[in-house]
């Protein structure tokens, strides 16, 4: 075994009975430390997945959607409006949509009523079914074959079969939705057989969404027109938000942590002070106790960052993320049940490792060597 | 006395040190072989995601059902929220967690008057 090994050992051994010695105070700063390594990997991972996640999922979306607008507020779209986009260079597709929201009284949930496009043959309905999403089926405790009944604000009752489910994999964008023909639709909710909730449009080109949106802008102006790009934006900005948000909560805690840390670490306790005098006086040299005392903090750094990063995994990608539930849940009834696709970034891994063990180690280095460097005899008085 | 003897330990503290690092190592490889193990499948769930979602139009995430301005946050206006009434005030809990839609679409405000 080389010598230095066998000096770093025996630090380490003499460290870790110094940090035994006191029990209570040391494991109660690990365990906080841990916390803190664990809430901030938790807020990190669940940001990092969800974000990668919308990203992925709504890159399916329609790449531009125009809404009617009127003082302000979302209006029909009529047919008119359809036939007036006719054919533009670029745009291969042109479809009115029919969706709009149902609050359901028996489940106090809103659903979301949506009629599937006419080119879609995998959820084509006949009037009386129904395709029901997992958060849904869930709540209403649906199997295929059974019936769905859904009364409007007027009081009209809708009975539908349902003839499947959507795959519950698919819940982050589907929980909610309940798909119907257009005549159930239409007669559910009132709407005259010539107006749309809004306008989906489908362009070949990605590069050419922007001018497309452009030129149908140009062609029906009181329309908003929101391309995909636009949605992954929102979601982009809404999920730093909601990270910056948690974090913004949590700051209050983290400071006391802080505080706690700089003072564990910083102000040597008068009994530490006079060990290191006595250390000093039996040989010990200035790097040696510095060596010792930067094995403690260590150990207590690096498990506390350990620990509290492998429990943050194990929250975010075997629990989803349970503890943040009830932030995100608000007061939807209807939650989706969706996994989580696991990944581990090691940037982000090394950010949280910077933040939680340097900060830590330099507050311990400076009183440290001020003591070591002090006269044993000062030290001892 | 050794250290250790004096700290009532029956293995040396840098054994006890190294078995405890060495086993949080050991869950953190484990975890990262986890990852590794999901990636497959999550990529294909998150591919007949997304087919669903190019296949219905879907434009939004189901996350937050509890308001018709959260529910389809990039189709509602900033308005939205506030239009209940004059000076309405906002009530939703998700409201206070999801951004102001400000990505307002510029395609109309850029439109010249060519084709």
């Amino acid at each position: 075994m080389p010598p230095w090994f066998e000096r770093h050992r025996l630090l380490i051994d003499f460290a870790v009975a110094s940090l035994l010695r006191r029990k209570t105070r040391n494991g109660g700063l690990l365990a906080v430390y841990t916390l803190i390594v664990f809430v901030l990997g938790s807020i990190m991972l669940f940001g990092e997945a969800i974000r990668r996640e919308a990203a992925a999922v709504l890159s399916g979306a329609p790449e531009v959607t125009a809404q009617a607008m009127r003082m302000g507020r979302h209006d029909f779209s009529t047919r008119a409006d359809i036939q007036k986009l006719g054919r533009l260079l670029g745009i291969t597709h042109i479809e009115g949509r029919l969706w709009g929201y149902h609050y359901d009284t028996a489940s106090a949930a809103n659903y979301t009523l949506q009629v599937p496009p006419a080119e879609d043959s995998a959820h084509a309905l006949a009037p009386g079914e129904t395709i029901v999403g997992e958060g849904v089926a869930r709540l209403r405790k649906l199997t295929p074959g059974g019936y769905l009944f859904l009364v409007s604000a007027e009081g009209k009752l809708l009975k539908l079969k349902v003839k499947e489910m959507l795959p519950s994999a698919s819940a982050l964008v589907s929980s909610d939705l309940v798909l119907v023909s257009e005549p159930d639709f239409r007669s559910f909710c009132g709407l005259d057989p010539d107006v749309f909730t809004d306008i989906g449009m489908r362009v070949s080109n990605p590069q050419e969404v922007s001018k497309a949106a452009e030129k149908a802008a140009l062609r029906l102006p009181g329309f908003r027109f929101v391309t995909r790009a636009d949605m992954l934006r929102t979601y982009e900005a809404l999920f730093s938000w909601r990270e910056g948000l948690l974090l913004a909560v949590f700051a209050g805690a983290l400071l006391a942590f802080v505080i706690l840390a700089w003072d564990k670490a910083s102000g040597l306790s008068a009994e530490e002070r006079r060990e290191i005098g006595i250390l000093k006086g039996i040989g010990w040299d200035t790097g040696d106790v510095i060596a010792m005392k930067m094995w403690e903090g260590g150990l207590i750094s690096v498990t506390a960052f350990l620990a509290g990063a492998v429990l943050a995994y194990g929250h975010v990608f075997l629990f989803s993320a349970s503890l943040l539930e009830p932030v995100l849940k608000g007061w939807s009834t209807l939650y989706p049940r969706f996994p989580l696709t696991p990944s581990v970034d090691a940037l982000e891994l090394s950010t949280l490792a910077f933040f939680s063990i340097v900060p830590y180690m330099a507050a311990i280095l400076v009183p440290v060597w001020r003591a070591a460097s002090a006269d044993p005899d000062a030290a001892m008085r | 006395m050794m250290a250790r003897e004096r700290a009532g330990l029956k293995v040396r503290g840098s054994t006890a040190a190294a078995a405890l690092a060495g086993f949080l190592v050991f869950l953190a490889a484990a975890e990262t072989l986890h990852a590794a193990l999901a990636a497959g499948p999550g990529r294909e769930r998150r591919e007949a995601t997304r087919a669903l979602t190019t296949q219905l139009g879907l434009t939004d995430l189901a996350l937050f059902t509890e308001a018709r301005y959260t529910r389809h946050r990039s189709l509602a206006d900033l308005h939205s929220a506030f239009q209940d009434a004059p000076m309405a005030m906002e009530h939703f809990p998700a409201g206070s967690l999801v951004t102001p839609q400000r990505a307002f679409p510029d395609a109309a405000l850029r439109a010249g008057t060519g084709d």
